[in-house]
């Protein structure tokens, strides 16, 4: 089924370009109406994706970021951060609660918070290559006027 | 992002604003621990009323202020949690370190 409508953005991974990808989303979803703990809990997801293109992904280097973004009639987002970073040798590791390798004042919640603020999160990563992260939620949608 | 450093006594406030993601929480790091290494606070009040939105970076920080602290001998406090930030802070289990409502604010005020 088409999309009612998308949106894709790319910019460096600088560590202030955090708060412009959940402000970019947060402006992309508000057509769709969500309630105000639906739009926290999807900028807190897109916050942890691209917070982790910047410290894993590109550690030591300045690349870019991707992010689109779909969003279908019956209230179905679908928000994919991707970027051409180091990639994750074993995905399943990274996303477990408290495993991080970025150092003592990394919680180590980045997935953890993904999964429990969204429906579906998907990792799709290739080391050496890069990793994509779909997150995935429906959003309650309420009659107009209601 | 804002901070605003109080001390009075042993308690050293820092009265936090705005966003806290990776990128804000290295700045506040830096301003909370130079503050703290300089006054050696025993304890370390960590206010949030102004806070419109936290990440796991926001994790964090606190326990990293957390674990200072303790090494000092001293104690952290998380005084006015938003109800927005609730979320996260249960998720991380931060929801068990001390957590005061209204009583930072009123003592840094004075």
């Amino acid at each position: 089924m088409k999309p009612e409508n998308e949106m894709r953005a790319a910019f460096p991974s600088a560590s202030a370009n955090e708060g412009l990808a959940r402000a970019v989303v947060a402006a992309f979803v508000a057509q769709a109406d969500p309630t105000v703990a639906e739009l926290a809990d999807i900028k807190t997801a897109v916050s942890e994706a691209v917070t982790n293109c910047i410290v894993h992904a590109y550690r030591d280097t300045l690349g870019t970021v991707y992010i689109t973004a779909k969003l279908w009639g019956d209230g179905t987002l679908q928000i994919k951060v991707r970027d051409k970073g180091c990639g994750i040798a074993d995905v399943k590791r990274a996303m477990e609660p408290l495993f991080t390798t970025g150092g003592e004042e990394r919680a180590g919640l980045g997935f953890a918070v993904m999964q429990s603020f969204m429906d579906r999160v998907q990792v799709r990563s290739k080391p050496g290559a890069g990793t994509t992260v779909t997150l995935q939620k429906k959003l309650a949608r309420r009659p107009p006027n209601g | 992002m804002g901070i605003r450093l109080v001390l009075r006594g042993g308690t050293l406030t820092a009265l936090l604003s705005g966003e806290i993601d990776h990128h804000t929480a290295r700045i506040l790091r830096e301003e909370i621990d130079g503050a703290a290494a300089k006054a050696r606070p025993d304890r370390l009040v960590l206010d949030f009323s102004g806070v419109q939105f936290m990440d796991s970076s926001g994790v964090g920080l606190i326990m990293g202020r957390y674990q200072w602290m303790k090494s000092l001998g001293g104690s952290v406090v998380l005084a006015n949690l938003p109800e927005r930030l609730e979320k996260i802070v249960s998720m991380a289990g931060l929801d068990k370190l001390a957590v005061e409502r209204e009583v930072a604010s009123r003592e840094a005020g004075k």
